[in-house]
């Protein structure tokens, strides 16, 4: 194989040159490119000049700490306790801003738990950061199992020799031709909490009960709400390559299968699926790495609110690169988020390689 | 070749001629998509290249949103304009960055400007605006004798508890879906603009406006703590719409009457007048330490790579004149820069419904933190107002809005202030 690759095949060397041009250019070497600005001060616009600070924005980003926080105790010694029973803690700020911590300076608390009676409060220096990054991680593992999943749906049911099928085909491939910026904007009025579509449609359906509720106002519900919504979006283009992945597999099989008398789910089990292994593991490959790109959505519909409960990974790079001039900050988020796709590529690799 | 195409040629030779003796200086504005404001430009600029044969300016038009990355781009691409409009408390960080150049204009045109319509940075003048803003507490007088409470004015304006009370009034009444609207979904340049006056007057400040140099002490003081929890209380008691506010309810909810009071600009004064018969403006409450207004508003300046800075100094000049400030203060509302252009408009003559804002911009104006730091300063502060609104700790959000500020100030190595 290798000899093969490397003599006798200039014509598909010569092929291949376009594309390995383009990706060299517009891929490989800005990944350089960012890796070495995030060693850097760099700043979008600026007259001071840019200075090599090593890996000081991985430091000021990724650091974390756990402190203890004891309860207030009165003079007796006993726990002061708010009218509900909860202990009542001295707050993180007079540890974060206390000259006796100077190596918590500047940090914030992220989350908290109860151990005992004392609480463990984790505090990091970018706690917007955290934040984005488990928003990610989050909206990836919902997303990737669901949209695939719905997609395969939806491929099966239009995989049909039916009148008017191509019909369907359109309606469910149609928001995916349809500018992300568009449906987000839609979107955004569908779920307003004034008098949006989804609340008119669900206190029609509970008769009155439904009371209306702000989707993306609400920092439990806003993430769900762009989960959502994205799900439905992009289903339509999965939809297709399932679709085409259905279509390379030989009647002669479903043939074979019907006159063995298997039931409709033994022979999408040993039929079916066998067949789109490969389609499956393109899919998976895809929304993931398009989940982690989440962006355009998060632009229009929330800028990362309310509470930080919508930052991700890239809205942040950008907010940061351009937002606040601050390319370093930016290229930093964008190479942990490159090392972190191509780790879990990697990983779902290996899980579906050839046995 | 018929008489008529021969004619028709030399027309054309003819004007392409003069085309070619005029210089093109190009200009970017930041008005696309608001016809009026781009009709009043258009104007501005064909009287410009009529009356003299050397420039001839060329404008672009750019949607607000994304104007100041478009101009940020291409600096860096280095394909600026000579012309650009610029915000005025974003110049410092533009100049400082060595994208634009002083103006060069006779000093005697500006002589009478309204003090925020001048853009000042490291003493020379780099920007003028033809106007200014201000923003005001839109009500009813009728809603003022139903809840029955005192008509604030400039002297007297209403005090920290009795702008509460109102609050508590109108709420208490039923007849308004909330008591004030603030403007919540335009996470824009609108928060510092229209919320930093009411931190102002509560004694405390997005940096320290003396050093420029750290935030700490300014804004999570005890006067910024205060502030806080004051913001906080709007959204907690109910009183305003908070972050996910739908924007076309927040155009219309205040002349549909779903809001008592509205914080607005006044170029939103003539549209809401034409619908609102009895529409007064009453000036910001004092908390105790003055009642302010943000000053500075759109300005023009000169790019740094504008090869031809006569013309665009020559177009400036002309741009000042008091017809124009008339113009664009009768279009779209906003204040005219000099006194004598205010006596022409409608609405800032004397006795003009909106003529005490004028005097209320020229005493009351303060400007936004003049310096480049003051990009990151405006996002960091609307994120934490944003965030306080939607319940997070006032403290908390205030320190480390506090933190992100004075490590930006570091990283830039204190933004060219001593």
């Amino acid at each position: 194989m290798a000899t093969k690759l490397t003599q006798s095949n200039r014509a598909g060397w010569l092929f291949a040159l376009p594309g390995f041009g383009l990706i060299a250019m517009f891929i490989i070497l800005p990944f350089f490119f960012a890796f070495w600005l995030s060693l850097t001060n760099q700043r979008l616009i600026s007259p001071n000049p840019t200075e090599f600070v090593g890996l000081q924005n991985y430091q000021e980003m990724l650091s974390l700490a756990v402190v203890t926080l004891e309860p207030e105790r009165d003079d007796a010694g006993e726990i002061i306790r708010d009218e509900n029973g909860a202990a009542e803690y001295p707050r993180v700020r007079s540890i974060t801003r206390s000259d006796d911590y100077p190596q918590y300076d500047g940090m914030r608390e992220w989350f908290r738990w109860q151990s005992g009676d004392d609480a463990r409060v984790v505090i990091a220096s970018d706690v917007v950061f955290w934040k984005a990054l488990t928003n990610t991680l989050l909206f990836v593992l919902v997303v990737a199992p669901t949209q695939a999943a719905f997609a395969l749906g939806l491929a099966l049911l239009i995989n049909q020799r039916l009148r008017g099928i191509n019909v369907f085909r359109a309606i469910y491939f149609m928001p995916v031709v349809v500018s992300i910026v568009v449906v987000s904007l839609l979107w955004r009025f569908i779920y307003d909490g004034q008098d949006g579509l989804l609340n008119a449609v669900l206190g029609f359906l509970s008769f009155g009960l439904f009371e209306g509720h702000d989707w993306l106002g609400d920092p439990d519900t806003a993430l769900g709400s762009i989960m959502a919504m994205s799900i439905w979006q992009a289903v339509g283009f999965h939809m297709v390559i399932w679709l085409a992945g259905l279509q390379t597999i030989s009647p002669t099989l479903y043939e074979a299968a019907a006159i063995e008398g298997s039931s409709k789910w033994q022979t999408f089990r040993y039929v079916t699926w066998p067949g789109l292994r490969n389609t499956a593991v393109l899919i998976l490959i895809v929304i993931t790495m398009q989940s982690f790109a989440l962006f355009a959505q998060i632009d229009v519909m929330t800028n990362g609110g309310p509470l930080d409960s919508t930052q991700t990974m890239v809205f942040q790079a950008v907010e940061r690169g351009y937002g606040k001039q601050d390319i370093s900050g930016g290229s930093t988020i964008s190479v942990i988020l490159f090392l972190l796709v191509l780790t879990i590529s990697l990983i779902q690799r290996y899980l579906t390689r050839e046995r | 070749m018929n008489r008529l195409t021969a004619g028709a040629l030399v027309a054309y030779a003819a004007t392409a001629g003069a085309a070619m003796a005029q210089t093109e200086v190009t200009m970017w504005y930041h008005g696309a998509g608001n016809e009026v404001e781009s009709n009043i430009l258009n104007g501005i600029v064909e009287d410009f290249n009529a009356a003299q044969s050397d420039w001839t300016v060329v404008v672009e038009s750019f949607p607000q949103q994304s104007y100041n990355d478009s101009v940020v781009a291409a600096a860096l691409a280095g394909n600026l304009p000579c012309i650009l409009d610029v915000d005025g408390p974003i110049m410092p960080n533009w100049a400082w960055s060595g994208y634009m150049q002083p103006l060069n204009i006779d000093e005697s045109l500006i002589e009478d400007f309204l003090p925020g319509t001048l853009g000042m940075w490291d003493g020379e003048l780099y920007s003028v605006g033809l106007w200014d803003a201000a923003v005001a507490l839109y009500a009813r007088e009728s809603t003022l004798e139903e809840l029955d409470l005192r008509r604030p004015t400039l002297e007297e304006p209403w005090t920290g508890e009795e702008f509460m009370a109102a609050l508590e009034a109108a709420k208490a009444s039923g007849n308004y879906d909330y008591a004030l609207d603030l403007g919540m979904n335009d996470q824009g340049e609108w928060y510092p603009y229209a919320f930093l006056p009411f931190l102002w007057s509560h004694g405390g400040s997005l940096v320290d406006r003396e050093s420029y140099t750290t935030a700490e002490g300014a804004l999570n003081g005890e006067a910024g703590l205060e502030f806080g929890e004051w913001w906080a209380s709007l959204f907690e008691e109910g009183y305003a719409p908070g972050t996910s506010e739908d924007p076309a309810d927040q155009q219309t909810g205040f002349i549909d009457g779903s809001f008592a009071f509205q914080w607005n600009g006044n170029w939103r004064a003539v549209a809401t007048m034409e619908e609102v018969d009895d529409v007064i403006f009453l000036p910001a409450p004092d908390f105790g330490a003055g009642n302010y207004i943000g000053g500075g508003s759109w300005q023009f300046g000169i790019s740094e790579s504008c090869p031809t800075p006569e013309g665009a100094n020559a177009f400036i000049e002309h741009a000042l004149q008091d017809e124009y400030l008339a113009a664009f203060s009768d279009g779209i509302g906003l204040i005219p820069s000099t006194p004598s252009a205010a006596q022409m408009t409608e609405n800032y003559a004397e006795g003009g419904p909106l003529a005490v804002f004028f005097d209320l911009s020229d005493e009351q104006a303060q400007l936004r933190p003049v310096t480049p730091g003051y990009v990151v300063q405006s996002k960091v502060f609307t994120k934490a107002l944003a965030d306080i609104a939607n319940g997070a700790d006032p403290a908390d959000t205030l320190d480390a809005a506090v933190d992100e500020i004075d490590s930006d100030i570091e990283a830039n190595q204190g933004y060219g202030h001593e």
